[in-house]
């Protein structure tokens, strides 16, 4: 019986998330800036690179910032970060199934 | 070069250096060149070289430090009795990846006309703290013989928590929507819709003792506290999301010290920043400087896979493609064997797995291999 309650609870709470308005993380100071490459720029950057998409950083499919942007599969993520020692830097991530 | 091709190769922070630098001397036309050359030059010198062993020198960076620190203090934030994981136990906390953080705390910020109101403030970390049933009654009971829960609230700790009766009702109506909630005086009786066996009646009145009646699950204890002219709520206990969503908060600096929840709520790159600002700050708290490099490459490390990964066992160690690798690190037999169950193949491409058989290591000029040009044919 508790334990129906219980998945009762959660199983409400799932559904109240999903109406739930996504919070605005991409203004969070943690968060560096992320782009989506377009896919010409995408070889470019691989030759450039001279890497495999699977050498790559990945970023999971369920990342909050991923669904935000809206990328898909395969798609590559330029971010932006804040360095330390380098100002800025540029760093590459591939968006992939979990 | 001039100093526009040189923005690509430079950083940013050298760029701007040599660019206001340039300015102030007056340089132009072949010294401003001259200048940016050399600039470029050392610039490049300075950088790692390729096939450097750069995880075994932020291994002995970090680790030389680390038998400086403090073994096992808590140390009191302020003048509330909140107490933080500091020190070592605190670095080995976020290398090793905890899902859960030993003492959570998060620092919550206000956008800008409400962080100088302390009416405001005390205001805001009464409806944040978390008030639980169980904090608002006196006593909750099992009664068997009419099979219920009687929740006796208290009434003076009630007002003191600022929860009306009402709230604490129409909560529990909301969270137990299998029983019958009604009041009788001081009293709240929680009886189930339907007969259950006494065993469940227990389980339930736990259940209902944790139900939430206010504020944000999770946030234990509240303190404002005023740092640089404004008003900053510090917590123990952490949700990110919930608070994330009140209007008044500054959705930029707030931040929890739970590196997990970081990632969960605001995703891979940010819990890369707070895994790098949570040691850095617990070596500068110990009075201990790291370079802030060999900490990056922990946390690029940590976050490569898009997850955070624990430094060890079932993290990074754990994920070597090397057999011999990670034979060497623990129970060498079970991962023979199921290297063998499962015919894995070992390159000898890592450094360990070419110290066990006595060759020359992947590392430095040894990364290097010959290759001949062949002759080409007629």
């Amino acid at each position: 019986m508790a334990e129906e309650e219980k998945k009762e609870n959660v199983e409400s709470n799932a559904e109240v998330k999903e109406e739930e308005p996504t919070i605005d993380i991409l203004s969070h100071s943690y968060v560096p800036k992320f782009e989506i490459l377009p896919q010409e720029e995408v070889e470019k950057i691989l030759k450039e690179l001279k890497v495999d998409r699977l050498h790559l950083p990945k970023i999971l499919m369920t990342d909050p910032v991923v669904k935000l942007l809206n990328a898909k599969v395969n798609d590559l993520l330029k971010i932006t970060r804040k360095s330390y020692t380098a100002g800025t830097s540029i760093f590459y991530r591939v968006v992939v199934n979990v | 070069m001039n100093l526009d091709e040189s923005e690509k190769i430079l950083p940013k922070n050298v760029f701007t250096k040599l660019k206001t630098k340039i300015a102030e001397y007056k340089l132009a036309g072949k010294k401003a060149e001259t200048a940016v050359d050399k600039v470029v030059e050392s610039y490049k010198k300075s950088r790692i070289c390729p096939a450097e062993s750069v995880g075994v020198i932020a291994a002995q960076s970090i680790g030389e430090p680390g038998t400086q620190m403090t073994l096992n203090t808590k140390h009191f934030a302020g003048v509330s009795e909140m107490n933080v994981t500091v020190g070592l136990p605190r670095i080995i906390e976020i290398f090793g990846a905890r899902k859960e953080a030993e003492t959570p705390s998060m620092n919550v910020y206000l956008k800008s006309p409400y962080n100088n109101s302390e009416k405001f403030i005390r205001q805001l970390s009464a409806t944040i703290l978390e008030v639980l049933l169980e904090d608002v009654t006196k006593e909750i009971n099992v009664d068997l013989m009419n099979m219920q829960i009687e929740a006796k609230l208290d009434l003076e700790e009630l007002r003191n928590l600022s929860v009306n009766f009402n709230t604490a009702l129409a909560a529990l109506k909301n969270g137990l929507k299998k029983c019958e909630i009604t009041e009788d005086g001081d009293k709240i009786i929680i009886k189930p819709k339907s007969d259950i066996k006494i065993g469940d009646l227990f389980k339930l009145k736990v259940v209902a003792s944790e139900i939430l009646i206010e504020g944000i699950m999770g946030i234990k204890q509240v303190v404002p506290m005023k740092r640089n002219e404004e008003y900053v709520l510090v917590t123990a206990g952490s949700n990110l999301k919930e608070v994330l969503k009140i209007k008044e908060v500054d959705k930029e600096r707030t931040i929890t010290n739970d590196v997990y929840e970081v990632w969960k709520v605001l995703g891979i790159e940010a819990a890369r920043t707070a895994i790098i600002e949570e040691t850095l700050k617990t070596f500068n708290e110990q009075g201990l400087s790291v370079d802030v490099r060999h900490l990056m490459l922990v946390a690029d490390v940590m976050t490569n896979d898009g997850q955070v990964m624990g430094i060890g066992r079932y993290g990074v160690s754990g994920q070597k493609t090397s057999v011999l690798a990670r034979a060497s690190f623990e129970v060498a037999l079970k991962h023979l064997f199921s290297a063998a169950v499962h015919r894995e193949v070992d390159e000898l491409k890592g450094v360990v797995e070419n110290v066990m058989i006595n060759q020359q290591i992947p590392v430095g000029t040894g990364f290097y291999k010959l290759k001949m040009k062949e002759a080409k044919k007629q």
